[in-house]
């Protein structure tokens, strides 16, 4: 179990030191966030929708797609000189392979969402800070699943011709449920509703990631094989 | 099941693979014992690289196995991989990590207690501890196929597959490589290897086979002098 844990933190560290070194996924993810704002703030019409209203949509379209930008890197800095083979050649488990794509993944997606949410209350003049704790902990929850899903279907499209179009076609059908439940949840959370009228959309979430990361470590091996 | 002590390295039997309605690989049978250096030869889409991969496991074969010391290697077992080292034509190299870098992360992968000491002394044996540092995209071709050379010897394989060794290099580092494969065919290890230079390859092999078509049109053991080869060989071309 321990090489497990060995192998997922040598590839989640890897990527990650070679995403900080290029910068290649975050700032294309940042940059396209920030058009998002900025298009969503300006194409809105005041008088007729409040920023309150769209703010939830906005929030969460903006993390969705800035979001595939980064998962789209994460195995495309596999497929440079054939890395991914080599990995796999490697007498480790793929699943700590997966986990190691999946912890790297976390962290660019979180990163981005990490800069994308002050943007988003700068330009929609939202107030986060009473709700905070609450939106950090959707955030992780509805970003769990998604990334996880993406993970896998980032491994399996790196090898097509075009990889960067067909991962948007095949995660954003997937992305439907923790969306509606992220966006719902947000709306509460803004509106200042109780717990109680979250805590069905929160479990659809929880369960999304549950039954979502655990199918992704099963067949994962299977994806990056020949 | 433990396999006995003197089981071959490789085993590989009926190897077929098909790419639609291309069949690159047709029933080849391939047997790598300790201390053998099996030498691939042939023409360009002979069906060499394919055979390779198959027998490292990157290539699922249509039809046939491959077992590594007894064990078949897509059994599902990830350990059955451990005894095997692989240069193929691409690096596997990650070109904004520095080759000390590299060789340090495919030294943690594979579980070494010092990963970072077993880099460093990899990289001394290929003769690059001075480019340790640099980006592996700033380094030359045959400085690229060095440390991938280094990343293949990194565990220490019982098994050595490669894939045209000696493209890029220069003199005194296919020298170098041909010493490796000398001392480790003493140390009973195995090698197999694919090239189009039959001379680097030729004096250390101990059993040579040819593939045309995907299917394996000459096999001797040990290989005849080179000179009554090559006659033969162009005849096969020519055929």
């Amino acid at each position: 179990m321990s090489s497990w844990f060995r192998v997922t933190a040598a590839v989640a560290t890897k990527d990650i030191v070679i995403e900080v070194r290029s910068k290649t996924a975050i700032l294309s993810a940042l940059v396209f966030a920030a058009l998002v704002l900025v298009i969503f703030n300006f194409a809105r019409d005041a008088s007729l929708v409040s920023a309150s209203v769209l703010a939830p949509s906005v929030l969460w379209i903006t993390f969705a797609f800035a979001g595939m930008i980064a998962l789209n890197r994460g195995f495309n800095l596999e497929k440079e000189n054939g890395a991914l083979e080599g990995l796999l050649l490697a007498p480790v488990p793929r699943s700590a392979i997966f986990a190691g794509k999946l912890l790297s993944n976390l962290a660019f997606v979180g990163m981005v969402e990490a800069v994308a949410l002050p943007l988003f209350v700068l330009f929609f003049n939202v107030s986060v800070w009473r709700i905070l704790p609450g939106l950090l902990g959707l955030i992780v929850l509805a970003t769990v699943g998604f990334v996880a899903v993406g993970t896998v279907f980032s491994a399996m499209t790196v090898r097509t011709r075009f990889s960067e179009l067909m991962l948007p076609m095949l995660l954003l059908p997937f992305m439907v449920p923790p969306l509606i439940g992220a966006v719902q949840t947000t709306t509460r959370l803004f509106d200042g509703r109780p717990l109680s009228e979250m805590i069905g959309w929160l479990r659809i979430l929880a369960l999304y990631d549950l039954v979502f990361v655990t199918l992704c470590v099963l067949i994962f091996p299977a994806v990056v094989d020949e | 099941m433990t396999p006995p002590p003197d089981a071959p390295l490789l085993v590989a039997e009926g190897l077929t693979r098909t790419f639609g309605h291309t069949r690159a690989v047709a029933g080849v049978d391939v047997t790598v014992s300790a201390g053998d250096l099996v030498a691939v030869f042939g023409p360009n889409g002979a069906g060499k690289t394919t055979l390779l991969r198959m027998l490292g496991g990157l290539v699922r074969p249509t039809a046939g196995r491959v077992r590594v010391r007894g064990r078949d290697l897509r059994s599902g077992d990830p350990t059955v991989r451990r005894p095997i080292g692989l240069l193929s034509h691409q690096s596997f190299l990650y070109d904004d990590l520095t080759p000390l870098e590299n060789l340090t992360f495919t030294a943690r992968v594979y579980g070494s207690a010092n990963p970072g000491a077993l880099a460093h002394e990899a990289l001394v044996g290929v003769g690059l501890e001075d480019r340790a540092h640099d980006p592996v995209r700033a380094l030359s071709r045959g400085m690229v196929q060095r440390v991938a050379l280094a990343r293949a010897l990194l565990a220490d394989p019982d098994l050595l597959l490669l894939d045209e060794p000696f493209t890029g290099l220069d003199a005194p580092a296919s020298r170098r490589i041909r010493e490796v494969l000398v001392q480790r065919r003493q140390a009973g290890r195995g090698a197999v290897v694919v090239s189009h230079q039959f001379a680097e390859v030729w004096d250390i092999a101990s059993h040579m086979l040819v593939m045309m078509e995907g299917g394996v049109i000459m096999r001797e053991s040990p290989p005849p002098d080179l000179s009554v080869f090559m006659a033969q060989y162009e005849g096969l071309l020519r055929e």
